[in-house]
């Protein structure tokens, strides 16, 4: 058994009195992708900021690389993301900087590569996802797909051992998230990246996921292969993939305000 | 007794926003070294040269109008009184070393942190709310060395320089005052001036603009690294970045103008 590459253990977080994650234990594997699904405000983003180390957790811990991120040095946390990139759901390119110098900041900086090596590379990771066009466009003037394809191309920028993307292909029509999805594969293949991808794109996921990882209401309540994933019995996972509706009126306090609000008192 | 328990928590609010503000600056501090040209990381001295220009530029204006206007009003109301004691050449003096140690750095400081102070809060304020501030952690680079550490340097060299300007500029109006109102010469007004004003007054008031621009560039950058929100909260920081850049510079000044005071009569 290879040890895993991120490791969280019993991990709940808080904001305010309100519990977003409960108890999560997840180990995602060296070379794998893993995708994370669950429904709106499941708390998939808020994984993904835990395995960053961007906020803290109320309890439990998230080893990435071996190595505590709560736990450990500041030197020692900024040496474990520089193995890592992420993409985050709304992007997140630095306004003041072209599209082309977003993807070659993080070369510029830590890196002591030559200038023109920098531009080559940057100008490919951008023709590699279809913006080898709009290289010199400031933030603003893209769409929102190609946004999100310039923070893909961000985030691969130093060709990082784990990848972590947010809803990389929400937003993009059906070719471009096609051709996103056959990019992650791509890297995943030659480069032996991992990556954690959250999606909403059902067959997306099932392209390129290896494991399947469930979120409701806070809690992981599945991880497994797709194929188990899909022909899982579960009511909660059955409702999400055959897109149920779920009934609002069903819950005690919206049917209780509704009554209320056409004056109906007591049953 | 819940005004006390008030009172305490405000001043426990305030020490804290103090304690953030030195680690701050320590850090600040720490990462100049690598704005500097050559010796430093590539990139950071062009960020910092187009932060001079910003700062710089845009605020000369500005402060050679505030200047020369409070060098006018200023020649005049004690021209006014100082007349009267037939003592008109005194407002030379006033003039010429109340500019140099107060004036110039302190209305300075007032233009750059409207202007700038301000826009640092709401550069750093949008890159907190559009999760650039989160990307540049998660590329291991900390948000101060990149993105307050050009501004710091910038500031702490074209503050001084202009409140330089400011000095210039107030001098000039008061000569323009008592050229109009004496049969002084322009060149016995600046023999005047350049004996009324000694070293020691001009690199009180420099030491003062540093410190100046290190209140308005560290808060700008706290209120900014504070935000928390949506595009709305980056308007709240500004506000506050400007109110308390302002407040801090105040204080400071009388702070540093008393230490001056007292170390020169010993
Ligand atoms: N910084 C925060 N402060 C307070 N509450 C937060 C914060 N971030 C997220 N939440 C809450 O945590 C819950 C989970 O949010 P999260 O963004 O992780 O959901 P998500 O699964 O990513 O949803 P989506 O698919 O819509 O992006 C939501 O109820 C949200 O309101
Ligand atoms: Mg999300």
């Amino acid at each position: 058994m290879v040890d895993p590459i991120i490791s969280v253990r019993d991990l709940h977080v808080d904001y305010g009195d309100q519990r977003v994650l409960e108890g999560i234990n997840l180990e995602v594997r060296r070379g794998e992708v893993m995708v994370l699904l669950g429904g709106s405000g499941a708390g998939k983003s808020t994984l993904l900021r835990q395995m960053i180390g961007l906020e803290r957790p109320t309890s439990g811990q998230v080893y990435v690389q071996g190595v505590d991120i709560n736990g450990c040095s500041e030197k020692e946390l900024k040496a474990i993301r520089r193995t890592m990139g992420v993409a985050f759901q709304e992007a997140a390119l630095f306004g003041s900087l072209s599209t082309i110098e977003n993807v070659e900041m993080p070369l510029r900086e830590l890196t002591t590569l030559a200038d023109p090596v920098i531009e080559i590379m940057s100008y490919l990771k951008l023709v590699r996802v279809g913006l080898g066009e709009a290289s010199h466009l400031l933030p603003e003037d893209l769409s929102g797909g190609m946004k999100k394809r310039a923070a893909v191309a961000r985030a691969t920028a130093l060709d990082p051992e784990l990848l972590i993307f947010d809803e990389p292909s929400a937003g993009l029509d059906p070719i471009v998230a096609a051709e996103l999805d056959e990019l992650m594969l791509f890297l995943k293949h030659l480069f032996e990246m991992t990556m954690v991808v959250v999606t909403h794109e059902m067959a997306s996921a099932f392209r390129i996921a290896d494991r399947v990882a469930f979120l409701y209401q806070g809690s992981l309540i599945a991880v497994e292969s797709k194929q188990d994933f899909q022909t899982s019995t579960d009511p909660r996972i059955r409702q999400f993939l055959d897109r149920i509706p779920d009934r609002l009126s069903e819950s005690e306090t919206v049917r209780r305000h509704l009554r209320e609000l056409v004056g109906i008192t007591g049953e | 007794m819940s005004v006390l328990e008030d009172i305490g928590a405000t001043v426990i609010q305030q020490l804290n926003y103090v304690g953030e503000l030195t680690t701050q600056f320590w850090s600040g501090l720490g990462a100049l070294t690598q704005v500097l040209p050559v010796l430093g990381k590539r990139g950071r001295w062009r960020a910092a040269l187009v932060q001079m220009a910003a700062i710089g530029t845009g605020a000369l204006p500005m402060i050679a109008t505030v200047s020369m206007s409070a060098g006018f009003i200023f020649a005049m109301q004690s021209g006014a009184e100082l007349r009267r004691f037939g003592a008109l050449q005194f407002v030379i003096n006033i003039i010429g070393i109340g500019f140099t140690r107060e004036l110039g750095p302190l209305l300075t400081a007032i233009v750059v942190s409207s202007r700038s102070g301000s826009a640092f809060s709401a550069e750093i304020g949008t890159m907190v709310v559009t999760n650039e501030v989160a990307v540049l952690r998660t590329m291991g680079l900390s948000p101060v060395d990149y993105v307050l550490a050009p501004k710091y340097l910038a500031a702490v060299i074209v503050v001084p320089c202009l409140a330089i300007m400011s000095d210039l500029f107030g001098v000039l109006a008061g000569g323009a005052y008592m050229l109009l109102s004496t049969k002084m010469t322009v060149a016995m007004y600046f023999r005047a001036v350049a004996d009324a004003v000694v070293l020691r007054d001009i690199s009180s008031g420099l030491v003062k603009s540093v410190v100046f621009a290190t209140i308005i560039v560290h808060v700008g950058c706290l209120e900014g690294f504070k935000t928390q929100g949506g595009p709305d909260a980056v308007g709240r920081s500004t506000t506050s970045a400007v109110v308390k850049a302002t407040l801090l510079v105040i204080l400071a000044d009388v702070l540093f103008t008393a230490i001056f005071y007292w170390a020169k009569l010993e």
